[in-house]
C-alpha cells in the first residue's frame, strides 16, 4: 500500500514539476506564451533541433514556449493536442501542417479565437488559406527535384525513394519531386517504406531491396530515421558504385559527408523553423511587425564535403 | 445455531460498494481531476473547451473501450481495432472519394467489411483455440499492411481528402461530426455516441442472459458451456462488436476530418486495453465493467489533454499512462483482495 501512495505521489510530482515555472507569471507586463503543435516527436533528431530552436528564442526573446507533438505519426491526437493548447489562450500558435483537410477545423478555431497562428516545416502551399500568417519551411517538392537533379549529374540512372513515414504528405512531395527530376533525366525511381521506428528492420529492408536488384545506382533518404539504417546497409553491402543522398542532417550523417559515405545532405536549416516563428510572433504582439513575405524558405542548402566542418561543431551543439 | 444459506449473507453496503470493479477507476478519475485543477485551473483546464477538448478525445477512445471491455469480461484479446480503424475511415473515403459512391452506401460497405473481419477474428480464434492475443497481433499487421498498400495501389497515395463533396455528407456529418456549441465550446457529438454505447454495453452486461454468458465464458469457459452457454457464439459476436465499435471510430474521424490517412488509430489497440484495465477490468476475464472502462477512457483523455495546459512537454504523455496502468492494477488488486476477503 505504501509503494502505491509513493507511485501516486511521483505523478503528481511531474505534474507539479513540470509547471512550478508557471508560478512566477505575476509581473506587470505578462510573459508571452506560445504553443508548438507538430507531428513531429522531439525524440526525432530534427525536431529536437527544431525545439532547441524554439526553446532559444523562447529565452532570447523572453517569451515561453511549450513543444507538444504526438507520439507517433497521429492527425488525430494533433488535432486535439491543438484544441487542448488553444482552450489555455495561448498568445500564438506554431503548427506543423502535414494534412490540411485534418487540421483545417482546428485551425479555423484558431483564427475565431484570435490566436495568431505561424505555420512551419510542411503545408506551406495551404499556409494562407488556413490563416497562417506567414509559412517558415522549405518547398518539399523543390528541395526533392533540386537534390535529384544533383544526384543524377553525379551519375543516377536507377534509384530508390527510401520512405520512412508512409502517409506524411510532405515526404511523398520529396520523393515526387526527386523522382520527376530523375525521370527528366531519363532515369527510374521506385520508392521502398521502411519503418520509422525500427532501425534494424529498415536495414534489412534496405539489404533485400539491394540485392534483389544490383542495378541500383543511387538511394535518396528522406531523413535521418531513414538515413541511419541506409549507411548500415551500404556498409554491409560494399558496393561503391551507389551514390547515397539524404535530406535533412544529424552528427550521424554529418560524419558520414566527411568519410564520403553520403554525398550531400538536403539541409532545410530547421533550428529557424523553431527559432523565427518565436520571434515573428513576438514582434507581432510586442511591435504591431508584420512580414509582407507569404513565406520564409530555410532550404534547400546543400551540406557537402567542403562546408561540412564548421557545421559538425554546430551539430554538436544542437542547433544544426 | 441455525446456519443460514451463505448466498443469502448480509454484505455490508459499504464493501459491496468497493468491490464493484469500477470504483478504482472512479477514485483515480478525481485525484486526476484534482491534481489538473490545482496545477492548471487557470490555464483552461477547468474552462468548457478543455473540458470539451478532454471529453473528445475520451469519447473516441470509450466508444472502443466499452466493447473491448466486454471482449476482455470474455477473456479475448481484440488488438486488431487500431488498424481496423484505419482500414474503415479508408475504405469510406476511397469508395465515396475515389468511387463515388453515395456516403451512406459506403458506410454500409464500411459495416459489413468490418462485421466480416470481426467474423474471422472470432472464427478463427474459437476454431484453432489460438490465444486470440496472438490471431489478433497478426490481423492487426495485416489490417494496416492491406490499408496502406491497397489505398497506393488503387489511388497512388496515402492520404485522402475531399470527403466533404461525396454525396449525402451533410446528413453524415449531422450523424458522426456534428458539433453543438454550447458556453463558448463546441461539444462534439461523439460525446453522445460514447454515452450511448456505454450505456447499452452496460445494459447488456448487467441486465440480460447474454451478459450473464459473457462472465461465465470469461470466468470459466469449460464450466460455462457444460451449463449450457454458447461460449463459441458468443465469442465471435463479442469480436464482430469490436470490430463494429472500431468502424464506427473509424467513420467519425474520417467524417470530422473529411478525409483519412493510412495510419489512423495507430496504437488504439493498447489505449483501449490500457483504459479498460484501468477501469477495473481483468486481464484474465470473468470481471470487470463497461462503464469502469468508459470512467478509464475519461481518465486517458484528461492526462492526454491536461499535460497541455499544465504546460508539461508531451514527452511526459507516455510516462503518465505506464505509471497510471501501473497503479490502476496496484489499486484494482488491492480493493478486489479486501473485498472478497472473508
Amino acid at each position: 500500500m505504501r509503494c502505491l501512495w509513493i507511485s501516486l505521489l511521483f505523478v503528481l510530482g511531474v505534474v507539479c514539476g513540470g509547471c512550478a515555472s508557471d508560478d512566477d507569471a505575476g509581473t506587470d507586463t505578462p510573459i508571452l506564451r506560445f504553443v508548438f503543435v507538430t507531428h513531429g516527436q522531439a525524440s526525432d533528431p530534427f525536431w529536437s533541433v527544431v525545439q532547441r530552436g524554439a526553446l532559444d528564442a523562447a529565452q532570447h526573446t523572453g517569451t515561453r514556449v511549450l513543444y507538444q507533438a504526438p507520439e507517433s505519426f497521429d492527425l488525430v491526437t494533433m488535432s486535439q493536442l491543438i484544441d487542448a493548447a488553444l482552450a489555455s489562450q495561448p498568445d500564438g500558435l506554431v503548427v506543423s501542417i502535414p494534412d490540411a483537410d485534418a487540421l483545417e477545423a482546428a485551425l479555423m478555431s484558431a483564427r475565431e479565437a484570435g490566436v495568431p497562428i505561424v505555420s512551419i516545416n510542411s503545408g506551406g502551399e495551404h499556409s494562407q488559406r488556413l490563416g497562417s500568417l506567414l509559412h517558415v519551411g522549405q518547398s518539399e517538392y523543390e528541395a526533392g527535384y533540386q537534390g535529384g537533379l544533383r544526384l543524377s549529374a553525379m551519375g543516377a540512372t536507377n534509384a530508390l525513394c527510401i520512405n520512412q513515414e508512409v502517409g506524411n504528405l510532405a515526404l511523398d512531395e520529396r520523393c515526387r519531386g526527386f523522382t520527376d527530376a530523375l525521370e527528366s533525366q531519363g532515369s527510374s525511381v521506385e520508392m521502398l517504406a521502411v519503418e520509422l521506428g525500427d532501425p534494424t528492420e529498415s536495414t534489412q529492408r534496405i539489404l533485400a531491396a539491394l540485392r534483389s536488384d544490383p542495378s541500383i545506382d543511387a538511394l535518396m533518404t528522406l531523413g535521418p530515421t531513414g538515413a541511419l539504417p541506409c549507411l548500415r546497409a551500404l556498409e554491409e553491402i560494399d558496393n561503391p558504385g551507389i551514390n547515397f543522398a539524404t535530406f535533412d542532417t544529424s552528427p550521424e550523417i554529418l560524419n558520414a559527408i566527411e568519410s564520403g559515405a553520403i554525398l550531400f545532405a538536403i539541409d532545410q536549416q530547421q533550428y529557424m523553423q523553431g527559432y523565427l516563428p518565436v520571434v515573428l510572433l513576438a514582434l507581432y504582439h510586442r511591435n504591431e511587425n508584420l512580414l509582407a513575405h507569404e513565406s520564409l524558405q530555410t532550404g534547400p542548402g546543400f551540406i557537402i564535403r567542403s562546408n561540412v566542418g564548421r557545421l559538425k561543431e554546430l551539430t554538436a551543439r544542437g542547433t544544426r | 445455531m441455525v446456519s443460514r444459506d451463505e448466498r443469502l449473507r448480509k454484505i455490508h453496503p459499504i464493501r459491496r460498494l468497493l468491490s464493484r470493479p469500477e470504483v478504482g477507476a472512479l477514485g483515480g478519475a478525481l485525484v486526476i481531476w484534482l491534481s489538473f485543477a490545482l496545477v492548471a485551473g487557470d490555464q483552461g483546464f477547468l474552462s468548457l473547451r478543455g473540458t470539451a477538448t478532454y471529453l473528445e478525445v475520451a469519447a473516441e477512445l470509450g466508444i472502443l473501450a466499452s466493447v473491448v471491455a466486454l471482449l476482455m469480461i470474455a477473456g479475448e484479446f481484440d488488438l486488431s481495432v487500431g488498424s481496423m480503424i484505419g482500414a474503415s475511415g479508408m475504405l469510406l473515403v476511397v469508395l465515396s472519394v475515389h468511387l463515388g459512391w453515395n456516403i451512406w452506401l459506403a458506410a454500409v460497405a464500411v459495416v459489413i467489411f468490418a462485421g466480416l473481419a470481426g467474423l474471422f477474428n472470432g472464427v478463427l480464434v474459437v476454431r484453432t483455440g489460438l490465444p486470440s492475443f496472438i490471431v489478433t497481433l497478426a490481423t492487426l499487421f495485416a489490417f494496416r499492411g492491406a490499408t496502406i498498400a491497397l489505398t497506393r495501389l488503387i489511388t497512388g497515395r496515402t492520404q485522402l481528402g475531399g470527403l466533404q463533396e461525396a454525396s449525402g455528407f451533410d446528413s453524415a456529418q449531422a450523424l458522426f461530426a456534428s458539433e453543438l456549441t454550447l458556453g463558448g465550446a463546441n461539444w462534439p457529438v461523439s460525446i453522445l455516441w460514447w454515452i450511448l454505447i456505454t450505456a447499452v454495453a452496460t445494459w447488456v452486461l448487467l441486465k440480460t442472459r447474454f451478459g450473464n454468458w459473457i462472465f461465465g465464458t470469461g470466468g470459466d469457459a469449460k464450466s460455462a458451456s457444460s451449463v449450457g452457454v454458447p461460449v463459441r457464439c458468443v465469442k465471435v459476436t463479442l469480436f464482430i462488436m469490436t470490430a463494429l465499435a472500431a468502424a464506427l471510430v473509424g467513420m467519425i474521424q474520417a467524417v470530422t476530418f473529411s478525409g483519412a490517412d493510412v495510419l489512423r488509430g495507430e496504437l488504439r489497440e493498447f489505449y483501449a486495453i490500457i483504459v479498460v484495465v484501468i477501469g477495473g477490468t481483468l486481464l484474465t476475464g470473468g470481471y470487470g465493467s463497461a462503464i469502469g472502462a468508459a470512467i478509464g477512457a475519461l481518465i486517458f483523455g484528461m492526462v492526454r489533454q491536461g499535460i497541455v495546459f499544465a504546460g508539461v512537454d508531451a514527452d511526459w504523455f507516455q510516462v503518465f499512462l505506464g505509471v497510471m496502468l501501473l497503479i490502476a492494477v496496484l489499486v484494482n488488486h488491492w480493493i478486489r483482495r479486501k473485498a472478497l476477503q472473508e
